[in-house]
């Protein structure tokens, strides 16, 4: 058993070692990356990407996913840019996006908490509806001239700290708290762990399900808000694919993609990575076909690891179920001799 | 040592703290059924692994008639003759019993599959055997117990010669245990060998001509089964003197009817299931596999629907229509499957012990650790949970390990009633003490214990009252001097026979 805990806890902070490494490695290709303005600037980036990425954690832990999170951010996005430009109002143009993001997610909610729909197909399906509904609304024109409203997306607070930085610490705070210190943090784990075990654990899983939508549907408003902000547009085609990229950051800060595991700070780092590597590759001069390449290497080596870390113990799912019982449970005098099964699977 | 069909010498295997084997050497004779015995952890399945080819050993050999062997993986056995028959059988549900058959070595004809050939060998073979099912039928369409005899059937006619079976009875019903039984004995007749692992006595007695006994790793007894008894193997199995059908009961003073359901029912399930438990009372329901008897404390709980009927706690009527109305009025139920809806398998002891208690660890708007660990520190000593820590991941933990924690669970939301629905299957001799010591503790605690076992022996050993239910229906309330297996089988198979 010591042995297997140390060879898990290093896994569990692999992804924390290698956003150093990658940290270090961009700092010596390029002097201009150490540079404030452009380390902000990083963030900045990833502002949107990240906020996005928590909404994707959260589903993913609790067993489900959205694809339909590019569109539907586009949709809020350009209902809060349309909502300011009549209203004058910050305020109620960021509410406006927020509750567009909050519907859509609620109807994704129903059919998959309470009609049992797959979150997969139901959410392709509104992929669809919310990428319909924002070119109807707009009839595929830019929506121009913002004014003010591009401050959420290109101001700073007191002249440096970029306001998307800032949504961005505060989202990570708050999203910390709802999954360490909450009864629904708790529940969204056993949810995606093992759904009838928390059932039967008193645990109300459709609206642990509701909830989860609720959070995604909050962050994707926000992310849609930032993201028209920082381009200073309506774009109806926004975030096409970006219901990918949200769901690269998790699975490579080490979020199970069959649920139950996973944590913010996993996500953060995932989402840097991207971010950095994507930056220091403009700033070396890669073109962007390249890096696309790069971004996909990345991923497939992240899970690939991931896996191959496991296998020794993955290897007796073949032939034996992670069953009760003697069969597959490690000898209890022992602790640990025998691989855990489920432990493979999803450590 | 020649005449041997399959024996293992000096074998020992290390994990890494632990070692699982130490010098075992066995000998399984042609044409005889050998029964491995010993706890969980004893290192059984390791030395089933090292056979089937899942691990290598450290040290020792494994020879097959006589040859030395070196067995790399799972076709590796199967190509010296060694086939296993897992504890839960490994099928893909939408494959039709031809393809099961052969799949692994599809057969293929100009680079294409010789279905003709499949289908008509599978056919063949059935008929052979006298099972008249339809080749092209999907596993998901039958039952358990078929689909064992299918996976040994299989295995004879990949021309296994040695069959591993681990708890093969665990899943299926009484009767078929009988037809698994005869199949055995076909096979033996052949000359075949059978490795038996089975933590039920009678079983082992019955089938067994030669018995072996692991406990931390190496053998303690291997020897003809005429000349063992089930005391001394069990007594051999953990080290001590545990008396055999001695269970930690105790007389408690029975207090005010906590729980009592009225008229349950639930179309083609069950019907008119009147049931009482009264503080401090262990209440026994026993029937057969299919008698309904999980349903309806499944439908108590609020896992399933109910039609019809009524449930009270301490005197009122309460409508348990989910687990969490359930848990708020104080019932609890401890699932018969353990992996499916027990255990939340990536999360840790301390976090599956609390799972349904969220309220006494998280309040005030945060979580509360010092609060948390203290809970699950009382009852990870209590029940002597067997794990480094609380924050164990609980799928590396045995199976009697990951019930006390389950136990523990349900123990810190305070309940006044217990459905316990098999609480002591598939663990070992050991921890099924341990659980009937805490069963005997909360009847102390004047709390309501509603158990289901297919254990009979468990049954009368530690119920006060006990239930018997035969196809859906209530069929007989006995006390403990009407106690004996057979009333209790009696009742349990009276209306079978009537259809």
């Amino acid at each position: 058993m010591p042995a297997r805990l140390k060879t898990f806890d290093a896994g569990r902070y692999s992804i924390f070692i290698i956003l150093v490494v990658v940290f270090a490695a961009a700092s010596l290709l390029s002097e201009n990356f150490l540079n404030p303005d452009n380390l902000f600037n990083v963030v900045r980036q990833v502002a949107v990407i990240t906020i996005l990425a928590y909404g994707a954690m959260t589903l993913i832990i609790g067993g489900m996913i959205d694809l339909s999170a590019g569109a539907v951010m586009a949709f809020a996005g350009v209902a809060s840019v349309m909502l300011y430009k009549s209203s004058g109002s910050l305020l109620l143009a960021v509410l406006m996006g927020v509750a567009v993001g909050v519907a859509c997610n609620l109807v994704n909610a129903f059919l998959v908490a309470t009609l049992r729909t797959p979150a997969f197909i139901v959410t392709l399906g509104m992929m669809l509806m919310a990428r319909g509904a924002v070119l109807e609304l707009t009839q595929g024109q830019n929506v121009l001239q913002l004014g003010d409203f591009i401050l959420i997306g290109q101001g700073n607070l007191n002249g440096w700290l970029p306001i998307p930085v800032l949504i961005l610490v505060v989202v990570t705070a708050f999203i910390w708290y709802l999954m360490n210190q909450t009864r629904y943090g708790r529940a969204v784990y056993a949810v995606g762990g093992n759904e009838e075990a928390a059932r039967a654990a008193g645990i109300a899983v459709e609206r642990v399900k509701y909830k989860a939508f609720l959070v995604n549907g909050v962050l994707v408003g926000l992310a849609g808000v930032i993201f028209m902000a920082r381009v200073n547009a309506g774009l109806p085609n926004a975030g096409i694919g970006y219901e990918l990229q949200a769901i690269t950051a998790p699975i490579i800060g080490g979020t199970s993609f069959s649920g139950g595991v996973g944590g913010v700070f996993g996500t953060l780092a995932g989402a840097l990575i991207v971010g950095i590597l994507g930056n220091i590759m403009n700033l070396i001069g890669i073109g962007s076909y390249v890096q696309q390449i790069v971004m996909g290497l990345i991923i497939v080596v992240a899970v690939a690891y991931d896996v191959f870390s496991k296998r020794g113990k993955a290897k007796t799912t073949i032939l034996k179920n992670p069953a009760k019982g003697e069969g597959t449970t490690p000898p209890a005098a022992g602790q640990g001799a025998e691989p855990a099964v489920g432990a493979g699977r999803r450590a | 040592m020649s005449d041997a069909l399959l024996s293992v010498q000096g074998v020992s295997k290390s994990f890494p703290g632990v070692k699982a084997l130490d010098d075992v050497s066995f000998e399984v004779r042609p044409g005889t059924v050998h029964a491995l015995c010993g706890e969980n952890g004893a290192g059984k399945s390791t030395l089933m692994k090292i056979i089937n080819g899942i691990y290598q050993p450290d040290a020792g050999v494994v020879r097959v008639r006589g040859e030395q062997v070196q067995i790399k993986n799972p076709l590796d056995a199967r190509a010296h003759g060694i086939a296993m028959i897992s504890q839960e059988l490994n099928y893909v549900p939408e494959m039709t019993i031809a393809e099961s058959f052969f799949l692994g070595r599809l057969p293929r004809r100009l680079g294409m599959l010789d279905w003709r050939h499949i289908r008509g060998e599978a056919r063949r073979v059935l008929a052979e055997e006298g099972l008249d099912y339809p080749v092209n039928r999907r596993l998901s369409t039958m039952t358990v117990s078929e689909i064992q005899t299918l996976e040994i059937v299989r295995a004879v006619y990949h021309s296994a010669d040695v069959l591993i079976m681990d708890e093969p009875t665990s899943a299926i019903a009484h009767r078929e245990v009988e037809s698994l039984f005869a199949k055995i004995r076909a096979l033996v007749a052949q000359g075949k060998s059978i490795i038996y692992i089975s933590h039920k006595m009678d079983e082992v007695f019955e089938l067994a001509d030669d018995i072996s006994v692991l406990r931390d790793g190496t053998v303690v007894s291997s020897r003809p089964a005429a000349e063992t008894s089930s005391d001394r193997v069990i007594a051999e199995m953990v080290g001590r003197d545990l008396k055999h059908q001695s269970y930690p009961k105790e007389q408690v003073p029975l207090g005010d009817t906590v729980f009592e359901a009225t008229g349950l029912s639930r179309e083609q399930v069950f019907e008119d299931i009147d049931l009482r438990v009264r503080a401090g009372e262990i209440v026994g329901l026993a029937g057969l596999i299919g008698a309904g008897r999980s349903e309806v404390v499944r439908a108590v709980f609020g896992l399933d629907p109910l039609d019809r009927g009524e449930v009270k706690i301490d005197g009122e009527v309460v409508r348990l229509t989910n687990p969490q109305k359930a848990i708020a009025s104080g019932v609890a139920m401890l699932s018969e499957d353990r992996r499916l809806v027990g255990i939340v398998p990536q999360l840790s002891i301390k976090k599956n012990a609390t799972l349904a208690s969220l309220p006494k660890v998280i309040h005030g708007g945060f979580a509360r650790p010092r609060e948390e660990q203290r809970l699950v520190d009382e009852y990870f000593t209590k029940m002597n949970v067997k794990a480094p820590s609380t924050e164990t991941k609980i799928s590396s933990l045995s199976g009697g390990n990951q019930q006390k924690v389950l136990l523990a669970r349900w123990l810190i939301a305070d309940p006044k009633v217990l459905l316990l629905d098999e609480p002591t299957r598939g663990i070992d001799v050991g921890a099924k003490f341990e659980i009937y010591k805490i069963m005997t503790e909360l009847a102390r605690q004047g709390r309501g214990i509603l158990m289901i076992s297919s254990e009979l022996p468990e049954l009368i050993g530690m119920c006060d009252r006990i239930y018997v239910m035969s196809a859906g229906r209530l069929t007989a309330e006995l006390t403990p001097d009407e106690y004996s297996q057979e009333t209790i089988l009696k009742h349990a198979m009276n209306e079978i026979e009537v259809h």
